[in-house]
Parts: C-alpha cells; sequence; structure tokens
C-alpha cells in the first residue's frame, strides 16, 4: 500500500513535470515538419514554374495534386500513420491531412462492401471539413455580398 | 524569400494547430473544421489572397487554404451573377484537390489492403 502511494505520488509529480515539455516538444516538431511540407511545396511550385514556364496559379494547384497523391499513396502503404502519431499536426493541418482521412477512412471500410462501407464511409473524417467549409464560406460570402463594394 | 515565408507560415499554422490540441479536450477533427471556418472567414475581406502573394506555396498547403478557395470561388461567381453566383462558384477552385483526393483514394483503397 504504502509502496503504492509512493509510486502514485511519482507519477503524479513526473508528470506534472513532464507535461509541459512534452507540449513544448509537440509544437516544435510541429513547427518544424508544418514548415518543411510548406518549404516543399513552394519548391515544387518554383520548380514547375522554372521547366515548363506554366503560371503560379496552375503550379499550385499541380503541387496540390501531388501533395494529395504522395499522401493518399503512404497512406495506403502503411507508413503515414506512424508519421501521423509521431508529428501529429504538422501533418494533419496541410491537405497532406485531408488525404490521408479520406484514404484511412476508405481503407478501414473496404471489407464492408463497396456501397454502405467505402461509399458511405470515405468521406467520414473529411465530410466535417467540407460541410463545415461551406457553411463557413457561405455565411461570410453572403455577408461579404451583401455589404457590397468590389469584390 | 518566398520558400523562408513558406516555411515560416506554414509551421506556424501547424505551431497553433498543435498548441490548441495541446491544451484543449477538442480532437483533430474540430481543429480542421475550424481552420477551414477561419480560412474561409480571413478571405471575406480578401486578407488571405494577400497573405498568398506574400507567402506563396505555403499558403496554399494548410488547410485554411481550402476555406479561402471555397469563399474565393464564391464571390468571383457572385460578382458576374449576382447572389445566386455564391452556389455556382463555390467549388470552382476546390474541385481540383477534392476530386484528386476522391481518385486517388479511391484507387489505392482498391489496390492496397488495410494496415492495422
Amino acid at each position: 500500500m504504502v509502496i503504492n502511494m509512493k509510486s502514485e505520488k511519482y507519477e503524479l509529480i513526473a508528470k506534472e513535470h513532464q507535461a509541459p515539455k512534452s507540449r513544448l516538444k509537440n509544437a516544435i516538431i510541429a513547427f518544424l515538419v508544418g514548415g518543411t511540407i510548406g518549404l516543399i511545396g513552394e519548391g515544387i511550385i518554383e520548380l514547375l514554374c522554372m521547366y515548363t514556364h506554366m503560371s503560379r496559379n496552375n503550379a499550385g494547384t499541380i503541387m496540390i495534386v501531388i501533395m494529395i497523391f504522395i499522401a493518399s499513396l503512404s497512406t495506403a502503404l502503411g507508413f503515414f500513420d506512424k508519421l501521423v502519431t509521431k508529428f501529429k499536426c504538422g501533418l494533419l493541418i496541410p491537405i497532406t491531412g485531408f488525404a490521408h482521412s479520406m484514404t484511412s477512412a476508405a481503407l478501414d471500410y473496404k471489407r464492408e462492401g463497396p456501397i454502405y462501407g467505402l461509399g458511405a464511409n470515405i468521406f467520414k473524417l473529411a465530410g466535417s471539413v467540407i460541410l463545415y467549409g461551406i457553411i463557413a464560406a457561405w455565411f461570410f460570402g453572403m455577408i461579404r455580398f451583401l455589404i457590397g463594394g468590389e469584390i | 524569400m518566398l520558400l523562408i515565408n513558406s516555411f515560416l507560415f506554414c509551421g506556424f499554422v501547424c505551431l497553433v494547430a498543435q498548441i490548441i490540441l495541446d491544451n484543449t479536450k477538442l480532437t483533430p477533427g474540430h481543429v480542421t473544421s475550424m481552420f477551414v471556418v477561419f480560412g474561409a472567414f480571413l478571405d471575406s475581406f480578401s486578407f488571405y489572397d494577400k497573405i498568398i502573394k506574400v507567402v506563396g506555396g505555403g499558403a496554399l498547403l494548410p488547410i485554411t487554404s481550402f476555406g479561402h478557395s471555397l469563399i474565393h470561388g464564391a464571390l468571383a461567381k457572385a460578382n458576374e451573377y449576382g447572389i445566386l453566383g455564391i452556389l455556382m462558384g463555390m467549388f470552382d477552385l476546390t474541385a481540383t484537390g477534392i476530386t484528386a483526393a476522391i481518385i486517388f483514394s479511391f484507387i489505392f483503397a482498391l489496390i492496397f489492403k488495410p494496415k492495422n
């Protein structure tokens, strides 16, 4: 009993001292990983602009498709999940997180059939992003439109 | 210069998300939804467009840019066709990302087997 109390107390104290440190570490990791993804994205855009002479807008669109492709493929191959548990928001907040949520939902529910499994659940996680994005864009768009002025 | 700005901006957005995630009870789903709404809010007065001009590709990648492109397409169509344009142009810019994500995830789900 005494030993249990002691180990409990020890754990409490250890937790108190550990939590802020791991939070700081998480934040730094998220910053570095997210920043690296941003850097890669901008690098892809500049390479495309340099070698194919396409406009910056088109290069940005192709860059997003490339990022989605990489994220989907690495989710399907199974190592993106491990990276997400390590890097958390660094990978979830960029568009890679959106692609990851769709591919992992599709893979998980595949065995429940093509309609009520894959089809019904592919937007299970990404659906909320789309729903609230559209509601917000509609709401703010209406306000912006009614205020008037040059859009 | 755009490369450094991309690193800093994309990193900063992820940093804010991680801080929210660690210090509240919200899940990643809550945080991404919040960020999309926030992106749409920022672009209702074209503020996000200015960020993209300064930052470049780093501003296109975070999920805030999804909200931005939704409202940006809607307002661009609204400029042409009036209030109905908000409904018409909603997916104009995001269509590429959503369609690509659907196609890739469907094909990969057919090819690969789920791993635990």
